[in-house]
């Protein structure tokens, strides 16, 4: 009786919060150690720049926990297209802090809004450097306090290049979809893509370093998919 | 000396310092791709909205240092180069340019009129077409210099405007390929500048009315060795200008092995692989396998350039010693010589340069030593030049006997070796001459 009843709250529960649909959640662990990261001297060295970092800044090819909780993943569905919300999507938001990009790894849907903010006293070029076609190259200016700039994408691609030529070591990598059924692992190695339709779907986890790995899902009424998923350190 | 010659003087010098200015030039656009600067301006003829001259300096910051400076160099550049166009083609060329400045003028101000988006571009070019009207403004009544060296001062005259197109063309347009093709045209500016040195000086001139008295000759087997070799590293430099604009960083880390290997293995999983194991500090362009070819292309041509040069150096200092030996004690052959002598220094640059590639690879492309790549490579292909010009100019050795016709006397190989003053040949031919030939 008791099961019964806890079942049907959570039956209940699911349905408030989507009655056709899932949520697929899950995990991301990194196995193997990875390699040490890299001194950004250049950064530290700017007459500028360096003033804004007490310590060396490093770069952060692996984010990696504890206990090998992986960041920085991009997670989406294979197989969907045409699904994109686009412009009526909420921004998805990038600052440039101390100058480097925040977020580095980013996922937009197509024609969706990625606002480029500058909370630096220096300027920077925002320079976005796509190689699917369809998706233009374009290069902004941005002076200390200027005004935040946009940037959208027409087409699917992953991993489009942002860069600041300006100063050599700022990259960011905006992963576009044209769907909202994606997401990016946190730093505690989490994801969640919300209100998946019920289907078969492939999963796919691809981190700029790691690579990529895939895992076969189902999504089912009501109920949330979980996953667990481990990507091996190059 | 009569007074053409005097006047030639000063020329000679500004053609020079033009030369000078432009290696400088080179160099700075080294130092934009070495840094990835190339993009670090987004808009041009402005320089983020402000006219480039009035950019404050508290802004020169990172790339845009580089850019910026290279952007300001090369607008005096061009001015030198107007000037020189309106020297080398002496008083005649005062119409042309009026007329040139005049339709630039007119065309820039159209353009600037059609609405903010042109203004930039519009302001630029009225610029430009000021300064040309300058040019055409000066009244001296200079004869033009010897031929075909006012044809040379309009190639430079449209070269160096094509050469501001294109600079400002690769960076509103995003074109790498643009960047390759001004990369590579910036080496012949230089190379047609140095010529412009060569034909101004008083070394060439006195060689030249000496071969006219005695007829030149045609040409030996070493010219085409050397306009070969020239090739060669014009291809090379290609290659390089390639290479330096996909912004890929080294596409192959380790030198003289490849991957550890002699061949590096180039299919796609390799690539992968090599691109995953990259941990890039900067930004730069996943590598592919055309770039690992590219470079392993390069390796292999700088190899045959080497060995190219070296028989170059080689054959001239035989030449030399052949002619010296001909002359006797008297020195006649000075013009030989000097040929000789200046190979030799163009393979110890090839040397150089040969060893800055290498030492590129080994500093992981350190922006320094990858800059002075680029500025050896530019000198590599003058000298080549130079010495291609001089061999073609020289009688064929069957002839370099011939030329002392009038031995003692004002007029011949004696009075021009008298009269070959010095850039190359002030020192006497050393003994150990032989051990360079073999
Ligand atoms: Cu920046």
């Amino acid at each position: 009786m008791k099961r019964h009843l806890a079942l049907a709250a959570v039956t209940a529960l699911a349905s408030a919060f989507a009655a056709t649909a899932g949520d697929v959640v899950g995990t991301i662990t990194l196995k193997g150690t990875p390699p040490k990261e890299k001194d950004i001297t250049p950064l530290k060295e700017d007459p500028n720049c360096g003033k804004l970092h007490t310590a060396m800044p490093t770069t952060k090819f692996y984010v990696v926990g504890a206990k090998g909780e992986l960041a920085d993943v991009v997670v989406s569905l294979e197989g969907i297209s045409g699904k994109s919300t686009g412009a009526s999507a909420k921004p998805v938001v990038m600052d440039q802090k101390n100058c480097i990009y925040v977020p580095q790894i980013l996922a937009v849907q197509t024609g969706q809004k990625l606002v480029v903010k500058n909370s630096d006293p220096v300027l920077h070029n925002v320079h976005s450097v796509p190689t699917v076609a369809g998706n233009p190259e374009d290069n902004k200016a941005q002076m200390p306090g200027g005004a935040d700039l946009t940037f959208s994408f027409p087409k699917a691609e992953e991993f489009i290049k942002f860069k600041c030529d300006v100063h050599p070591w700022m990259f960011a990598w905006v992963s576009v979809f044209d769907h909202p059924y994606f997401a990016v692992s946190g730093a505690d190695g989490t994801f969640k893509i919300a209100n998946v339709p019920p289907g078969k779907y492939t999963l796919k986890a691809n981190h700029r370093k790691a690579g990529v790995v895939t895992q076969e899902i189902e999504v089912k009424d009501g109920a949330p998919t979980t996953v667990a998923l481990s990507l091996d350190a190059k | 000396m009569d007074l053409a010659e005097k006047g030639s003087r000063p020329l000679h010098w500004f053609a020079f310092l033009t030369a000078a200015a432009t290696l400088v030039l080179l160099g700075i656009g080294g130092l934009v791709t070495s840094h990835g600067a190339g993009m670090a301006v987004p808009d041009w003829p402005t320089t983020y909205g402000y006219n480039m001259f009035f950019f404050p300096f508290s802004y020169w910051m990172g790339g845009i240092f580089y850019e910026h400076s290279h952007r300001l160099v090369a607008t005096l550049v061009g001015v030198l180069v107007v000037a020189l166009t309106r020297w080398l083609g002496g008083r005649p060329s005062r119409l042309p340019l009026a007329i040139i400045g005049g339709l630039e003028l007119l065309a820039g101000l159209a353009l600037g009129a059609l609405g903010p988006n042109w203004r930039g571009a519009g302001h630029f070019l009225a610029g430009i077409g000021g300064v040309v009207l300058l040019a055409a403004a000066v009244w001296a009544r200079n004869a033009p210099a010897p031929r075909p060296l006012p044809l040379l001062g309009w190639v430079a005259f449209f070269g160096v405007q094509i050469q501001g197109l294109l600079g400002g063309l690769r960076v509103v347009l995003f074109q790498d390929e643009i960047g390759i093709f001004h990369a590579t045209l910036a080496q012949l500016f230089f190379l047609l500048l140095c010529l412009v040195v060569l034909l101004t000086s008083r070394w060439w001139r006195t060689l030249a009315a000496a071969l006219s008295t005695v007829g030149g000759g045609p040409s030996s087997r070493l010219s085409w060795w050397m306009l070969a070799a020239t090739a060669l590293i014009l291809f090379q430099l290609m290659i390089g200008a390639t290479m330096r604009h996909q912004h890929a960083g080294l596409a192959i880390p380790d030198f003289p092995l490849a991957y550890g290997k002699l061949w590096p293995a180039m299919d796609a999983d390799s690539v992968a692989a090599y691109n995953q194991q990259r941990l890039e500090v900067t930004a730069l362009n996943p590598i592919t396998a055309f770039q690992i070819g590219l470079q392993m292309t390069h390796r292999l041509v700088a190899l045959l350039i080497l060995v190219a040069v070296g028989v170059c150096a080689a054959k001239a200092w035989r030449l030399a010693r052949r002619s010296g030996r001909a002359q006797g004690a008297v020195a006649t052959n000075r013009p030989v010589q000097s040929l000789a002598r200046i190979s030799l220094v163009w393979f110890d640059l090839i040397l150089v340069q040969a060893l800055l590639g290498a030492a590129t690879i080994w500093s992981n492309k350190a922006a320094d030593l990858a800059t002075a790549h680029v500025i050896f490579g530019a000198l590599s292909l003058a000298l080549g030049g130079i010495v291609t010009v001089i061999s073609f100019k020289l009688p064929a050795p069957a002839q370099a006997g011939l030329p002392v016709l009038e031995p003692g006397g004002r007029q011949g190989w004696n009075a021009t070796a008298n009269a070959m003053s010095q850039p190359f040949s002030s020192r006497p031919l050393p003994s150990g001459a032989a051990s360079h030939t073999s």
